[in-house]
């Protein structure tokens, strides 16, 4: 049986995690109430991105271009892989490297060389326990994320690609679903796929001046959306990050209550033995005297 | 006066979204006016200045290139930056000029070189539009 002091004290010490787990979650669901505006003011700028490019894609020649075209010999693959620097949020980025270290496997097993470019300590931290190095790793920016971080990594990897240290790039992050999903998502990020172009753009609305021509404007937009994706990846990452958090933090904070709730069961019933043996004590000893 | 709706998207947030009787914009190939009913067309943006006009006064934005599509009496500008006059840190845009020029003296490599001469560009256009307000 624990001395009654000793269970007095982890009652207390699972009170304090409860209390440290419970701001944690504040903490994390007022963050991702600013990443998700951020992903909402940021929306009408990738839309138009993708309307625009959808459409000029479809009216130059596409394959002229060399970050869109597919190259047949594919054998230099990049992963720019997307975590949260912190833990503490569950599965979540264990999620997010497995994926990448199943299309590490596959392109192996293809006989292609892979390099990593990491976004986030926990990225960095599992490929470097690989035994690799990362090409480039960029760590704890995820708290401060802004359209240059994007800028740098996108066009970082498009001149590799440009002058062919790399054929294919991906992207891996978390994708914000909603509260209870971020799932791991892979996205081709070169060669650029571009998007399907609106139906509805038929009609006397369809004949577009391009200043300059269509092919110059396409060179000048196309390492841009590489940016607008990768910038995309990085608000969802950092939206995932933290309501994966809040989710694993409740889940703490309740699995506290529940210790709590027993370790006061445990209390009370040492105290009541303890109290049953003090009185089997001194019954016994009146008895003695009386006998 | 007709009116034409003029939206500027940046990455961060919607900068404009209202009607306005005209815009200049800083076009690749050079400056060019947008009236309303403009033809359709998406051109190129260099770093540079937006004028825009409602009710016959002219307003100054910066925009850090990008592109602009018209289409529908839509006029959206999407620019990485875009701020106005007031919004311009001139301290800011100075130190900026100063390293850039720095770095263009120092000549090491040529994608530095590039980029310090945006840097650079960018950095002049936000202290002549800061200039014009006090002017």
């Amino acid at each position: 049986m624990p001395s009654l002091k000793d269970v007095k004290m982890k009652i207390i010490g699972v009170g304090k995690t409860k209390q440290i787990t419970k701001a944690m979650n504040m903490v994390a669901s007022a963050k991702l109430r600013s990443s998700q505006a951020r992903i909402e003011r940021f929306r009408p700028y990738a839309e138009k991105y993708r309307e625009v490019i959808g459409d000029l894609a479809e009216k130059a020649d596409i394959s002229a271009h060399p970050l869109l075209e597919k190259r047949a010999d594919k054998k230099n693959c990049g992963i720019v892989l997307i975590t949260s620097d912190r833990g503490l949020c569950g599965g979540f980025n264990a999620n997010i490297i497995l994926k990448a270290l199943q299309i590490l496997t596959e392109k192996r097993n293809e006989g292609k060389n892979v390099a990593f470019f990491c976004v986030g300590r926990k990225g960095r931290d599992a490929v470097r326990h690989l035994g690799m190095e990362p090409a480039r790793s960029i760590a704890d920016r995820m708290g401060s994320i802004d359209f240059n971080l994007a800028i740098d990594v996108a066009q970082d990897v498009a001149a590799r690609y440009a002058d062919g240290q790399l054929d294919e790039v991906y992207l891996v992050y978390g994708e914000f679903q909603s509260m209870a999903q971020q799932p791991p998502r892979v996205l081709t990020l070169l060669p650029i796929q571009p998007p399907e172009a609106d139906e509805e753009k038929t009609g006397p609305d369809s004949e577009y001046i391009y200043e300059p021509g269509e092919a110059a404007l396409l060179d000048d937009l196309l390492p841009r959306y590489a940016n607008v994706q990768v910038f995309r990846a990085l608000l969802e990452t950092s939206a995932s990050e933290h309501a994966a958090r809040m989710q694993a933090m409740d889940n703490a904070t309740r699995n506290c209550d529940e210790l709590i709730k027993s370790l006061t069961l445990l209390y009370n019933k040492t105290r009541q033995a303890s109290i049953t043996n003090e009185l089997i004590d001194i019954v016994g000893g009146a008895e003695a005297l009386n006998g | 006066m007709a009116t034409f709706q003029l939206q500027v998207v940046t990455p961060d947030k919607t900068v404009v979204n209202e009607e306005v009787e005209t815009a200049i914009c800083p076009g690749l190939m050079g400056e060019f006016g947008v009236m309303p009913n403009h033809a359709p067309m998406i051109a190129a943006l260099k770093i540079g200045k937006l004028v825009y006009r409602i009710d016959g006064k002219d307003r100054i934005l910066f925009i850090s290139g990008g592109f602009v599509d018209i289409r529908k009496n839509k006029c959206a500008i999407l620019a990485e930056s875009a701020e106005t006059a007031e919004q311009i840190d001139q301290d800011r845009a100075e130190a900026a000029r100063k390293r850039a020029q720095e770095r263009l003296e120092k000549q090491n490599g040529d994608i530095d070189q590039a980029r310090a001469q945006i840097a650079l560009q960018k950095a002049m256009m936000r202290l002549h539009i800061a200039n014009l307000r006090v002017n």
